[in-house]
């Protein structure tokens, strides 16, 4: 949707088609290089929680360093309704994205009024509030143990019933499917007049303005689908993992959301998605091998960032440009 | 009821007058350069381990004296080489690299130190209560207080009576014009992220001395100093100042009453200010919104 017009429509169309084989095939080719589908499952949820991220940051230029919050309200509004509501899956997932997409919202409203750096302090520190709160208010959430016991359960389908539970590929085919959905949401808006102006607020904030655009309500509004969709991101999490932690809410959270958008390119629509691939992989593996994981993961933000700053997707399309 | 309350307040006013060492170091660096440092807690604990591997040499006041220095030298070292390339681009880049540098800071001083808490023994003399009725007036509390005052009131006069600082300043209001009068912006820069590192390595100090030392206690220290930034107004060091000192009472006087909301609280109250004032109490219209 933002490709030079010099590259052609078949590319594109090759390269999607080639996106959803893979993804569609994962849990045939994956254990073939050493990989697993739960593994898969993961990257597919973190790739979606990127991917609505840069909806905000990449399409219309607002860098929201607190997105775990709503990522990990999704997953604990998807965790207690499972525990303490209903044995119901698709309401889970509901009510999930419905908490945190509209507490993103009503906050986001405050937060809107700033922009640049103080944006992101700002999304930062709310951000931190939800991880207190799940923290200490223990008897609803658990606290520092996590919210458990819960589990994901079998769909119903009316002709079939899917055990999503205990079949690890049923799961991702589950999870895929509810990837597609969102993907196609934000594809579809990033079309609609209203991502096109999202992008203009990104390119020029000003000329935008004098537009007679209004800028606060269009970010407002970004914001806002953006947490719906990260949120919709958590639940799923919380589905993957039969718990929900909350570490998921905490700031390195969403640290670790802004790297993996900038890693595979913040400027295009899936590179976010190859950026949590690479995450998720190397965080895998890195701590399987050593206890200091962690200084391996702050080395490669230091390399990204000074060495790939347009990230993976960035690097490539610059050097077919060139 | 009435002790609880005044020792709440006194408490919060100690806890926030050290939130104010930390939170001011984050706003030099941030008003001049654009930058929110992640690592300032990263550099926090640093400083704190530096002066426990030296007090055996130096004793606690040599290593209250050198700690800070040498945490500046890490900090300028890590100024010059990394971040100062991120400074021309996006303020997203600066902030992901700090970021990073917090992970390898923190899993760092775990790896030299071990993962394991460390006692940062202070003079007996400092740890003794002051008096039976206010028994919570530790010695150590008002010396940490005495150290804040001592570092913010040097920090003021440096800014507003010498040259390097009068260009800080100035740098902070219009970085352009500064550098167009043939100011050498880079170097100010290293000099005023050297000195907000400085303020961090003295609060790591103070810190082991009040908790005792770990990797992670600088993280938690962070966010509170975010929030004292935001109240009081982005572009204001008297704002962090008050920000700080308010932030801290409020989780002070929440703990008397709703103990469990004391950490939440302060966000609580820059949500308020973010809707009574947005740029903060003390915070410039204008100024990097």
């Amino acid at each position: 949707m933002k490709e030079p017009p010099k590259q052609g429509i078949d590319r594109r169309l090759i390269a999607l088609a080639a996106i959803w084989a893979a993804l569609l095939l994962a849990p045939a080719w994956m254990p073939l290089i050493g990989g697993y589908t739960a593994l898969g499952t993961r990257v597919l949820v973190l790739g979606l929680a990127a991917m609505s991220l840069n909806f905000l940051l990449g399409f219309t230029g607002v860098l929201s360093f607190g997105h775990a919050a709503w990522f990990g309200l999704g997953a604990y509004g998807c965790g207690l309704i499972l525990k303490y509501v209903a044995l119901s899956t698709p309401l889970g997932v509901l009510a999930g994205t419905l908490l945190g997409g509209v507490m993103g919202g009503l906050l986001g409203a405050l937060i809107v009024r700033r922009r640049g750096v103080y944006f992101a302090m700002v999304t930062i520190a709310f951000g931190q509030v939800f991880y207190y709160v799940a923290f200490q208010w223990s008897s609803l959430t658990g606290g520092d143990d996590g919210l458990r016991p819960f589990y994901r359960q079998p769909l119903h389908l009316g002709f079939a019933n899917v055990d999503i539970l205990n079949n690890a590929t049923s799961f991702y085919y589950f999870v895929l499917f509810c990837f597609a959905l969102a993907v196609a949401a934000m594809a579809f808006i990033l079309r609609s007049p209203f991502g096109r102006t999202m992008v203009a607020i990104r390119e020029n904030e000003r000329r935008a303005r004098f537009l007679g655009i209004p800028i606060e309500f269009h970010i407002w509004i970004a914001f806002t689908l953006s947490c719906f969709f990260v949120a919709y991101a958590g639940t799923l999490y919380a589905l993957v993992n039969n718990f929900a932690d909350p570490r998921g809410l905490h700031y390195s959270q969403s640290g670790d959301f802004v790297m993996m958008a900038v890693m595979g390119g913040m400027r295009s629509f899936w590179g976010p998605l190859l950026g949590a691939v690479v995450f998720v992989v190397l965080q895998d593996y890195v701590s399987s091998i050593t206890i200091n994981w962690q200084i391996y993961i702050g080395i490669m933000f230091v390399v990204v960032v000074l060495f790939f700053p347009r990230g993976i997707l960035g690097a490539i399309r610059r050097r077919v440009a060139a | 009821m009435t002790q609880l309350l005044v020792f709440n307040i006194t408490n919060g006013l100690i806890i926030g007058a050290f939130y104010v060492l930390m939170a001011i170091g984050l706003s030099l660096i941030l008003n001049l350069s654009n930058v929110i440092n992640f690592a300032h807690g990263g550099f926090l604990v640093v400083g704190g381990y530096i002066a426990y591997t030296l007090e055996p040499y130096l004793g606690f006041w040599g290593a209250l004296i050198a700690s800070p220095f040498l945490t500046a030298i890490i900090g300028l070292a890590v100024e010059s080489f990394l971040i100062s390339r991120v400074y021309s681009r996006d303020p997203l880049y600066s902030l992901l690299l700090t970021f990073g540098l917090a992970f390898i800071l923190e899993d760092g001083t775990r790896s030299i130190w071990g993962a394991n808490g460390k006692p940062f023994t202070v003079p007996a003399f400092l740890s003794q209560p002051l008096s039976n009725e206010f028994f919570f007036i530790t010695g150590y509390r008002l010396f940490m207080v005495a150290v804040v005052t001592i570092a913010v009131a040097l920090l003021f006069i440096l800014l507003r009576f010498t040259r390097a600082g009068i260009r800080i300043r100035a740098g902070t209001l219009d970085l352009e014009t500064v550098s167009a009068v043939g100011i050498n912006v880079r170097a100010l820069r290293s000099l005023n992220f050297a000195v907000g590192i400085f303020l961090a390595g003295l609060s790591g100090v103070l810190a082991g001395g009040q908790l005792g030392l770990e990797p992670t206690m600088g993280a938690g220290l962070l966010m509170p100093s975010f929030v004292a930034i935001i109240v009081g107004g982005v572009g204001s060091l008297a704002g962090t100042l008050v920000g700080g000192l308010l932030i801290g009472v409020a989780s002070g006087v929440t703990a008397v009453f709703f103990p469990a909301a004391s950490e939440a609280v302060i966000y609580v109250l820059m949500a308020v200010v973010l809707l009574v004032r947005p740029r903060g109490l003390f915070g410039e219209e204008g100024m990097l919104t």
